[in-house]
């Protein structure tokens, strides 16, 4: 019983770093309807940004600040320039956009930063939290972070204006066009909010995870297992959703000889297929029925 | 891109209309003579280039079984590497481990992935569109990872991978090793092409082409459209499962690394860029895929993803019906202007 207490404490702290990209691809999900493939590797370059900036002699929290208001600022460009002209045209278009997207920033951070694998300072520190020894101070930040985050986002929607401009501009773009909602910003909105969060998440999975441009591709695959599982039309289901994989993740590893340990990613293969099976909508998402 | 491949389609028509029944017969020509340039080539190339032109052919096959998929049946898929792996695997296993010959290695790797591809595709049947990616997407990431699973390693040679042996030519013919690769690869790239063009043309590859054009309508009339979309997947999975046979054969190397993601970007990539919906295309797409990293990486390392993603954006924005598609419009456009 305690091991299984334990387990489940340690999957909630990795769980953190698979909730915050969950959140981001829900973010996207939202604006444009598409789940965003590139998004591993937009956070993955914010964060070798921060760390060069770091580099460069400035403070953590100058470098954070700096990575995720270039990262918002990187987000609506790509939105500007890439897929606004494809807005309309068939999946299979913004598909490989997206795969053209995750090439050049997957293999130009390799051309810049090279492949060498590095260390990405924490600002929790790392001793243990509490006096718990399973789990750090960083991984109760990451956790922290996290929730905090999913916070402000639920201010930020049901407190604004702006906040409810976008959930019209995605809910009935026609409608909110009508009353004078510029529906091609919000998107832009979003996508920038969503890159920005990614950068947030690269962050903090970078000290675990160690930086280097492939970082990204099974965290992100985690965070899709998190988003689909959740919900991918709930912000709070996808961050609950990440959770979950987390503890999943440590419970199959720790109680499945050899299969939890070494196909780690199988699972969430095995999840991923096995929710879209039995329910697309994921647990807190909301059925979505179009017209024929 | 919709707009403009109708459009296309529409001028192809009107401009093909008069001569249809030329048409047929030049398209046999050409095929004709393009078989007989490939037969010749090894006589006269440098065994390198044979060797590379043989991987062209693999490459080409593969992104053919991606083109089944995506092109004619409308479903996506980002884990066609783990096809490609699971046929290569399946023939260095059947080499290796149990000394089977190689010729009935393909047949056995396309059964394989048969079988994989249509489990794999009944929940598809589910999964529309965007979470058919997602699932395929989850499918590659993982697969290298199960290729290395520790319990499997008596079969799968683990990290380290199977090494197999470059089979000789038959019969005593007075060739090397490398060129009766290349003409082996070539039979069996003309027997799948052709499969693959009687497949598109039959009543079955209607079907296959009404639900990607309209779902809905395809159900009224009649077709089985969890049926067929199965066995198109599991159709497109046979094809890239002999590729990556065949690949297996070739390099006679097979490792997991090898069939990672980007295996399945490579993939898209080729298929963007010879045409989505063209299986001459896959030609086209099978040079670009060996010859254009190659380039890109004599550059500078790392580039070639940079270049893959640079192309892949101009041909959405600029030459959406892929290169094959570009070929036709120009010839279209040539033909028009000299009936004037």
């Amino acid at each position: 019983m305690e091991l299984l207490l334990q387990q489940v404490l340690a999957g909630l702290a990795t769980g953190g770093i698979y909730a915050c990209m969950a959140l981001a691809v829900v973010m996207i999900y939202q604006a444009i309807d598409h789940l965003n493939f590139a998004q591993g590797e937009m956070a993955m370059f914010s964060t070798f940004i921060a760390w060069q900036l770091i580099q460069w002699d400035q403070p953590y929290w100058v470098a954070f600040i700096a990575a995720v208001v270039l990262s918002f600022i990187g987000g609506v460009a790509i939105e500007r320039v890439l897929f606004r002209p494809i807005h309309n045209a068939p999946i299979l278009s913004s598909l490989v956009a997206f795969i053209a997207l995750f090439s050049i920033l997957n293999s130009g951070a390799g051309y810049l930063w090279d492949y060498t694998i590095k260390t990405f300072p924490t600002p929790f520190g790392n001793k243990p939290f509490l006096g718990l020894t399973l789990i750090s101070t960083h991984q109760a930040g990451m956790i922290g972070v996290t929730l905090g985050m999913l916070g402000l986002l639920y201010l930020f929607f049901r407190g604004t204006r702006l906040g409810l401009a976008m959930r019209a501009a995605a809910a009935n773009p026609e409608s909110a066009r009508l009353v004078g909602i510029r529906v091609g910003w919000m998107t832009a909105l979003g996508w920038g909010m969503a890159a920005a969060i990614g950068a947030v998440a690269g962050m903090l999975i970078a000290p675990v995870v160690f930086l280097e441009p492939n970082m990204m591709l099974g965290v992100l695959l985690y965070g899709f297992a998190g988003a689909v599982l959740g919900g991918l039309t709930s912000p709070g289901g996808a961050v609950a959703g990440g959770f979950l994989v987390g503890i999943i993740e440590n419970l199959a590893g720790t109680f499945i000889p050899y299969f939890g340990r070494e196909l780690k990613l199988t699972i969430a293969l095995i999840l991923i297929v096995a929710v879209l099976m039995v329910r697309p909508s994921g647990i807190f998402g909301r059925q979505v029925v179009t017209r024929v | 891109m919709s707009a403009s491949s109708e459009e296309l389609a529409v001028k192809e028509a009107v401009s093909i209309a008069p001569a249809a029944a030329g048409a047929g017969h030049r398209r046999g020509m050409w095929i004709a003579a393009a078989v007989i340039v490939a037969f010749l080539i090894p006589l006269f190339a440098r065994d390198f280039l044979t060797f590379q032109l043989t991987q062209v052919m693999v490459y080409a096959l593969a992104i053919l079984g991606l083109n089944l998929l995506t092109g004619f049946n409308g479903q996506f898929s980002l884990g066609h590497s783990a096809f490609y792996g699971i046929g290569a695997y399946t023939t260095a296993i059947l080499m290796s481990r149990w000394g089977v010959p190689y010729f009935w290695t393909l047949p056995a790797a396309g059964a394989v992935c048969f079988a994989v591809g249509f489990l794999f595709g009944l929940p598809a049947l589910r999964l529309q569109g965007l979470y058919l990616a997602l699932a395929t997407f989850a499918l590659a990431i993982a697969m290298p990872q199960i290729l290395k699973f520790q319990p499997l390693e008596a079969f799968t040679g683990g990290v380290q991978g199977l090494v197999i042996d470059k089979p000789d030519p038959p019969f005593g013919l007075p060739i090397d090793a490398d060129q009766w690769l290349y003409y082996f690869t070539l039979a069996v790239l003309l027997v799948m092409f052709a499969g693959a063009a009687n497949l598109v043309k039959s009543r079955t590859g209607r079907a296959i082409m009404a639900i990607r054009d309209n779902p809905i309508a395809a159900a009224a009339m009649g077709i089985n459209s969890a049926l067929y979309k199965t066995l198109t997947f599991g159709v497109s999975a046979l094809y890239t499962g002999v590729a990556g046979a065949l690949g297996a054969i070739v390099v006679q190397f097979v490792a997991p690394d090898s069939f990672s993601f980007l295996l399945s970007v490579s993939f898209l990539v080729g298929l963007v860029i010879g045409g989505i919906g063209s299986i001459p295309g896959c030609l086209i797409a099978g040079l670009f895929v060996l010859f254009v990293p190659n380039i890109a990486e004599s550059i500078s390392t790392g580039l070639a993803g940079a270049v893959y993603g640079v192309i892949l954006l101009l041909v959405i924005f600029v030459m959406p019906s892929g290169t094959a598609g570009f070929i036709r419009l120009v010839v279209a456009r040539l033909s028009r202007l000299r009936q004037f």
